[in-house]
């Protein structure tokens, strides 16, 4: 399959998505809509199941059957995985394939999308977060975020690493705010370069030091996800680097899914690897697996540059 | 040479109307705003050069001996019944001694102003002591001597057509002669309320009233309008209703602001029984007047918060109240005060609706609160520019001037504040 005519398949035209290059031999008909859904051993009428493994020990957060629509978009299909404690897991994919729509249904953002509908069951340490009686407010204070732009507030570098212990009432005295704040900076790598300038707004930082502001702001509050979405996209290759020596840091208490666009930082920080495609988790696996051996095509497509 | 003509060819051939367009299009610019500029300036000199002379206010110099046969007849001094009217009229007829009939004492006694007596009792009010002695004060001049110093009336012009006769007239240039007549700053301009006596009108009823209308009117319009546009832009679920109300909303912006004061006739006065002229319903009909507007600025303000930020906060797991009050609002209230302060000026300048809610009477105490009666600044410069004293078209000009300082200075404070508050981020 040539690159133009993947091209061609992300402009509306129904174009089939070719079959794995191993595994199941069957010619699926697959189109836009439909298509290669399934929880392991789940097949749904038309589609076929995720190629790899979207399991893994120790699951933490389990997403099963999930749909996203956006009014009629159905920008997320069927999609189930398996998110590890204490481990890093890459979301991968071409632009517009919904790898941010989905990070947001771990932390119910999407709820504050007007015309956004989830459907299927995401739990959270064995509890469904989309039931009646969780609170979003009490699920975001255990699955924190980092946004691909840097965005602290425009307040002292002191509060924003405050804002989160204060809101949830985490710390009972000044000390104890103090002593948060002050290792969640340290954590974040942050610390030695502002512990001077703690009362100088968050946003003199530079862009980097925005980015790991806004890390030591989600830790502060002891999250046991946190979700990364494109936190390096606006990073010089330094900054880069020292924030993914932080994801390697961080992974050793929490889980972390990262939406990136480069293969080498998937490559580098993550355990395991997860391809999407037009809303459709296509290929999970072992970082190593996927970057050595793709089952699917469209997986190799992608990560030797075919699609992108 | 081919026929074909080159790119560079056709371009440049287009290059001269192109340019010919651009220069018709400055120089039209440039006219619409010298228009604009003129009109501005022939506005502001008309103005300065009626209104400033109102500033200055003509004085005599009278000895006035504050006699006790007079002031205290029967041995006790009551200044509420003392004859302070004759002692000014004797001092007068005492400066100018060859006014002996009836009719020339009464055209004499016409070159000074009522005032002087009022002066006169406030001075012996707080100074009892002073009865017996003889004082030489500066009291106000009738405001036809006013007129005369200040040179609005015409000596030359015929004799009927003046307010002021030749034997005054020359009454006047001889007390000039004698050094009795100054010209001094007019602070009963600022310190007194309306008057039927141009000399003795000033507009502290008028801007009491205002001052009044106004505090009603920021204090309910301002939290009204910041918690409608709250809940319009953060928590009104999107649907017809709430297109319905946003179309209405704005359409209310563009109200005739006399309809406003119809209502608040019907509604503040008729039905809830509250008093007429009183500043209360002048600003409660304000802020109806002013609530589109602020409800439109603080949306637009709200609008403008970065949208990366109510992620940042909800992301951390902040409830949408604390989204709204943490961070929205510190970031809005530049705009939501510039807003606010806007519809503030625009409700100071606001007579047409104060008509219709009784504000337009004559009154002469300073309103001493919110149901006293009273009227406001432009309904002032109203009723003023309806009298047909040429002393009191000066006044007009000058209340206008005073207006204008006080939305100049509310415009300066919009911009300071919006300056001051704005954050980068
Ligand atoms: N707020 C929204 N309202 C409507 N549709 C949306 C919204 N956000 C995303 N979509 C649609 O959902 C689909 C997936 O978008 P998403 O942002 O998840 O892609 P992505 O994989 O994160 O892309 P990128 O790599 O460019 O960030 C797209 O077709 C997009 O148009
Ligand atoms: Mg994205």
């Amino acid at each position: 399959m040539t690159m133009t005519a993947m091209t061609e398949t992300s402009t509306d035209n129904p174009e089939p998505i070719p079959a794995p290059v191993t595994g199941s031999s069957k010619e699926v008909p697959v189109s836009r809509e439909i298509v290669l859904p399934a929880y392991p051993g789940q097949h749904t009428e038309l589609g076929e199941k995720t190629v790899g493994n979207v399991t893994c020990d120790n699951p933490f957060m389990i997403a099963e059957d999930v749909n996203v629509y956006y009014g009629d978009n159905h920008a997320i299909q069927h999609v189930s995985l398996e998110i590890g404690k204490k481990q890093v897991i890459a979301l991968i994919g071409p632009s517009g394939c919904g790898k941010s729509t989905f990070l947001r249904c771990l932390n119910r953002m999407n709820d504050t999308i007007e015309t956004a509908r989830v459907t299927g069951l995401i739990t959270l340490d064995g509890e469904d977060i989309y039931r009646k009686e969780q609170d979003p407010v009490a699920l975001r204070a255990r699955v924190g975020m980092v946004f691909q732009k840097p965005n602290p507030f425009p307040k002292s570098i002191y509060d924003n690493v405050a804002y989160g212990p204060r809101i949830h009432g985490l710390a009972v005295d000044r000390a104890e705010l103090d002593n948060i704040v002050f290792s969640s900076l340290e954590r974040a790598g942050l610390l030695k370069e502002v512990k001077d300038r703690l009362d100088e707004p968050g946003t003199s930082l530079s862009g980097g030091q925005q980015q790991r502001l806004c890390i030591a702001r989600t830790i502060a509050v002891n999250p046991e996800v946190i979700l990364m979405d494109e936190p390096c996209s606006a990073l010089d290759p330094i900054a880069t680097a020292r924030i993914e020596d932080l994801m390697d840091e961080l992974s050793e208490d929490y889980a972390i899914v990262i939406v990136t666009h480069s293969m080498q930082q998937a490559a580098r920080v993550s355990k395991r690897v997860a391809y999407f495609h037009l809303g459709l988790l296509v290929e999970v696996d072992e970082t190593n697996k996927i970057f050595t051996n793709p089952q699917h095509k469209l997986t190799e497509d992608y990560i030797t540059g075919r699609i992108g | 040479m081919s026929t074909e003509r080159t790119t560079l060819e056709r371009v440049e051939a287009g290059l001269a109307r192109r340019r010919r367009k651009e220069l018709l299009f400055k120089l039209t610019g440039m006219f619409a705003t010298a228009i604009g500029v003129v009109f501005l300036g022939v506005f502001f000199t008309t103005l300065i050069v009626k209104g400033s002379s109102a500033f200055q206010q003509t004085f005599l110099k009278l000895d006035i001996e504050l006699s006790e046969a007079v002031l205290a007849p029967d041995g006790e001094l009551d200044v509420r019944y003392a004859d302070f009217d004759g002692l000014v009229r004797t001092a007068l007829r005492a400066q100018l001694p060859e006014a002996t009939s009836r009719v020339d004492r009464r055209a004499l006694y016409r070159l000074v102003s009522v005032g002087a007596s009022y002066q006169l009792r406030d001075l012996v009010a707080t100074n009892p002591e002073l009865v017996g002695t003889t004082q030489t004060l500066w009291v106000p001049a009738s405001s036809n001597v006013d007129m005369f110093i200040k040179g609005d009336i015409d000596a030359e012009a015929d004799e009927a057509l003046r307010p002021l006769s030749d034997q005054q007239i020359s009454w006047i240039r001889s007390l000039d002669e004698a050094g009795r007549i100054d010209m001094r700053f007019n602070s009963a301009l600022f310190s007194n309320g309306d008057s039927r006596e141009p000399e003795l009108a000033g507009i502290k009823g008028a801007v009491m009233g205002s001052f009044y209308m106004l505090l009603v009117t920021i204090t309910l319009s301002f939290p009204i309008g910041v918690a409608a546009a709250i809940y319009l832009e953060e928590f009104a679920p999107k649907s017809r209703w709430s297109d319905l109300i946003e179309v209405n909303i704005n359409n209310l912006a563009a109200v005739p602001s006399i309809v406003f004061g119809l209502l608040g006739l019907a509604v503040f006065i008729n039905w809830m029984g509250l008093p007429r002229s009183a500043a209360l319903v002048g600003g409660l009909v304000l802020t109806l007047l002013t609530l589109p507007v602020i409800i439109i600025a603080s949306r637009a303000a709200i609008k403008a918060v970065p949208p990366s930020i109510r992620e940042a906060a909800l992301g951390l797991g902040a409830s949408k109240m604390q989204v709204v009050f943490h961070h929205v609002l510190p970031l809005a209230m530049p705009g939501m005060l510039t807003g606010a302060i806007i519809g503030m000026s625009r409700a100071l300048g606001e007579s047409a609706p104060l008509l219709m809610i009784g504000m337009v009477a004559f009154i002469v105490d300073v309103p001493g609160g919110f149901t006293d009666p009273a009227t406001a600044l432009p309904v002032q410069i109203y009723l003023w520019a309806d009298s047909p004293e040429r002393a009191f078209t000066e006044r007009t000009s000058a209340a206008i001037i005073v207006l204008l300082g006080f939305l100049l200075v509310m415009n300066f404070a919009a911009v300071i504040l919006r300056k001051r508050m704005e954050r980068k981020w």
